[in-house]
């Protein structure tokens, strides 16, 4: 009986440096894979995180919007014009009444709120369009997800407003808004900002318009409250077959609008991006957001409790071998 | 009484005690003399001359705005300032985390000579990425308002931020015992080592989070990112790539040390290098694995298989079979015929595939289906003046630190310390 265990002791004894140098292998091992393992198990934590975020938002009630008819803009640019003097921006590059600014493309800049465009559609029955492109000031914008300062507000009338007071200069909104709108100003090395349409905030307040509804002569823009523009804008399309497509742009496009468009040509012909979801774009990344604490809360214990492990292991080496030691000592 | 009155000037001659201090610790025991002699070296030259030539560039950026040094635009508000110095550099000084874990936290001792070049390699350049941001910056001097001013809690850029500041905190930290050993503090030098464990496994979590958030940036981004891009996957997929680009990476400074400071590392560095370079392959190599199949559940999850035989789909394919692929194949032939020289050319490539993944997301793929894209994406040459300028400081500022502290030895009273 005594023998055996003797045995037992010496065979363990015996196994002790080699089974340390086979642990320090399978530890190694265990790091790849641990690696890989972290690696596999953020999605499942990504997709748990999905399903216990905030519930949806869904817009403000009662917020305005825009209703941009297409068809019946005629690229006069008065828009243009009202919008540069309402608001006191810079002037312009060219006359508000120069045509050959539609040569190019263009795109609201630092000095434009807002431009005019003008597209060939290819359809025969209406081969050019006008597009009016400003800020779309989503439901739930992108720009005020994506700013790590807090520098936008989504207000309650609608308008999406920012704060240049508090922006860094990162361009984080710039990269994530869909449509591209916020434009910065690089030309300046102690005022750079952000520069986008501001949606007549103060107008609104005052219960007007906005300046370019105000001044646009051929009823391209109707301004509203957005649930009424909808039912505007659906009455149109069944009122005026063939007129329009079937497509209110902006009502669901990533989780909806408050400007809307409507055309007689698919969207994508007039330079609207293609592809993008009808979910905010929030939520594509409220899954990643919601698994940072789940990471801050499980990461402690299993790393505290693989370094446990791989501290009890080497004690009980050295121990071993310690004793080992004494014995032939 | 003469004796004891010199021993009095000298203990009360403060400059004196200083100017010894100061030759010792910052021109490494050489005479001023000595010193700029051994400064006088080609490299030295050619470094010089970049950094002189790139004054004006930083003086423009710093005078006249970002607009007269870099072609940024509503549709291209980042270029390459940024997907170098952060996107493609973070991955790399991932180095710090992985090397601190597998030493401190799963017990690998054999890491132990080498893991002080790598959190030295990985605080570094963090610092650097941090000041790539304050080239960026429309208003850099405003750098820490996330932090303290105002709020983006919703904001992906928020988590990296507040990631990036806690990290370099704790690197400096994780650090701080190699320079309080160059110092000679012993007292201090105690309490950093025993919030060392505490540290590292702070330092695996921040960097978790934040390497995968650089992914988690792009998820914000659906029809701007070429769709073979555009993943649900980014997150991870930065992750992982994350993991074996700064394996890669612990071996590349490995090497380093063993080339251009033997003089300053100690037996157990160089004896131990070409064991440390089989493992640390061998493991990069694991994660590669891991990368590719995820890389491919990716395609399938979302069934991009249609794009792959587009243009894109070719160039998708380059990076894909040619810097994860090739890489990972030779990384495996490599660590069984145990060659190092193979595997440290393996773990250049596997680092060069992750800067090229970076660089797609973050360039070559983001608006992708705009007119004039590749005319759109060329960097101003100032721009890419000021990254190489970069870059020579960084490596300037390594070598700088590895000549002088105990980076790659140990100091005889510190021995066994860490």
């Amino acid at each position: 009986m005594s023998d055996d265990k003797k045995d037992k002791d010496k065979d363990s004894k015996r196994d002790a440096p080699g089974a340390t140098g086979r642990l320090t292998r399978r530890k190694f091992l265990g790091l790849s894979a641990l690696a890989g393992a972290a690696a596999a198990s953020a999605p499942v934590i990504a997709r748990a995180g999905q399903s216990q975020g905030a519930p949806e938002f869904g817009g403000w009630p009662n917020a305005y919007g825009m209703l941009s008819d297409f068809t019946l803009c005629v690229g006069c640019r008065s828009c243009e014009r009202a919008c540069n003097e309402v608001n006191r921006l810079p002037a312009p590059d060219a006359p508000f009444d120069d045509a050959s600014v539609f040569e190019q493309s263009r795109v609201p800049s630092a000095k434009a709120y807002t431009v005019v465009n003008r597209y060939k559609t290819g359809d025969p029955s209406r081969p050019i369009m006008y597009r009016k492109i400003q800020c779309n000031h989503c439901l739930e914008p992108a720009c005020a997800t994506a700013c790590p300062i807090h520098a936008y507000t989504k207000t309650p009338e609608g308008p999406v407003l920012y704060d240049k007071d508090l922006c860094f200069g990162c361009r984080c909104c710039v990269i994530s808004c869909p449509f591209s709108m916020p434009a910065y100003d690089y030309e300046s090395a102690l005022d750079a900002r952000i520069v986008k349409c501001i949606f007549c905030y103060p107008r609104i307040k005052e219960g007007k318009q906005p300046a370019c509804a105000e001044a646009c002569p051929g009823g391209a823009l109707t301004f509203g409250h957005r649930a009424e523009l909808i039912e505007v804008a659906r009455k149109r399309i069944a009122g005026h077959p063939g007129r329009y497509i079937d497509h209110i742009y902006g009502e669901h496009e990533v989780g909806g609008t408050s400007w809307l468009y409507l055309s007689s040509v698919p969207f994508e012909k007039l330079g609207f991006p293609a592809g993008l979801p009808n979910k905010p774009v929030v939520e594509l990344a409220k899954g990643f957001i919601s698994s940072v604490p789940v990471i801050f809360t499980t990461f402690p214990a299993i790393f505290g409790m693989v370094y446990g492990i791989a501290r009890g292991n080497e004690k009980a080496a050295t121990k071993e071998a310690g004793e080992k030691e004494a014995h032939h000592g | 009484m003469a004796e004891n009155l010199e021993e009095f000037t000298r203990a009360a001659a403060p400059p004196h005690v200083f100017r010894q201090w100061f030759m010792d610790k910052l021109f490494m025991g050489m005479s001023v003399r000595e010193y700029s002699r051994s400064i006088a070296t080609p490299f030295n030259l050619i470094a010089a001359l970049i950094l002189a030539a790139s004054a004006p560039v930083f003086y423009m950026r710093y005078v006249h705005g970002l607009a007269s040094v870099v072609d940024a635009s509503n549709y291209y508000p980042w270029g390459i300032l940024l997907s170098w110095g952060i996107f493609a550099g973070e991955p790399l000084y991932a180095c710090g985390f992985v090397m601190a874990a597998a030493y401190y936290i799963f017990g690998i001792k054999s890491f132990r000579p080498f893991v002080r070049v790598a959190v030295l390699g990985g605080m570094l350049g963090y610092i650097f990425a941090a000041s790539y941001l304050l080239i960026d910056l429309g208003r850099p001097w405003r750098i820490y308002y996330p932090t303290i001013v105002n709020f983006g809690t919703s904001s992906v850029l928020f988590i990296i931020a507040w990631h990036v500041v806690l990290y370099i905190t704790v690197q400096v930290l994780e650090f701080s015992p190699t320079i309080l050993e160059w110092l000679g503090a012993k007292r201090l030098h105690a309490w950093a080592v025993s919030a060392t464990v505490g540290l590292v496994v702070g330092g695996i979590i921040l960097s978790t989070v934040h390497q995968s958030a650089l992914g988690a940036l792009y998820l914000m981004t659906p029809g701007k990112v070429q769709p073979l891009w555009y993943s649900s996957y980014l997150p991870v997929l930065f992750f992982s790539s994350a993991v074996y680009c700064a394996m890669s990476f612990a071996i590349l400074l490995v090497y380093a040390g063993v080339r251009y400071f033997k003089d300053k590392s100690d037996e157990a560095f160089l004896r131990g290098a070409p064991a440390l370079t089989l493992k640390l392959g061998k493991g990069a190599a694991i994660a590669m694995y891991v990368y590719f199949a995820l890389k491919v559940l990716a395609l399938a999850m979302d069934n991009r298989w249609a794009y792959l035989f587009t243009g894109w789909g070719y160039w998708y394919l380059v990076e894909l079979l040619g810097f994860v692929a090739a890489p990972m194949l030779l990384l495996t032939l490599a660590v069984r015929r145990e060659s190092i020289g193979l595997v440290r050319f393996a773990a250049l490539w596997a680092a060069a595939g992750v800067v090229l993944n970076r660089f797609n997301v973050n360039i070559i793929a983001y608006n992708w289906y705009l007119p004039q894209h590749f005319e759109q994406i060329i960097p101003a040459p100032t721009e890419v003046m000021m990254v190489v300028a970069m870059v020579t400081f960084q490596i300037l500022c390594y070598r700088w630190i590895w000549n002088r502290f105990p980076v790659t030895r140990e100091l005889p009273e510190y021995r066994n310390a860490h």
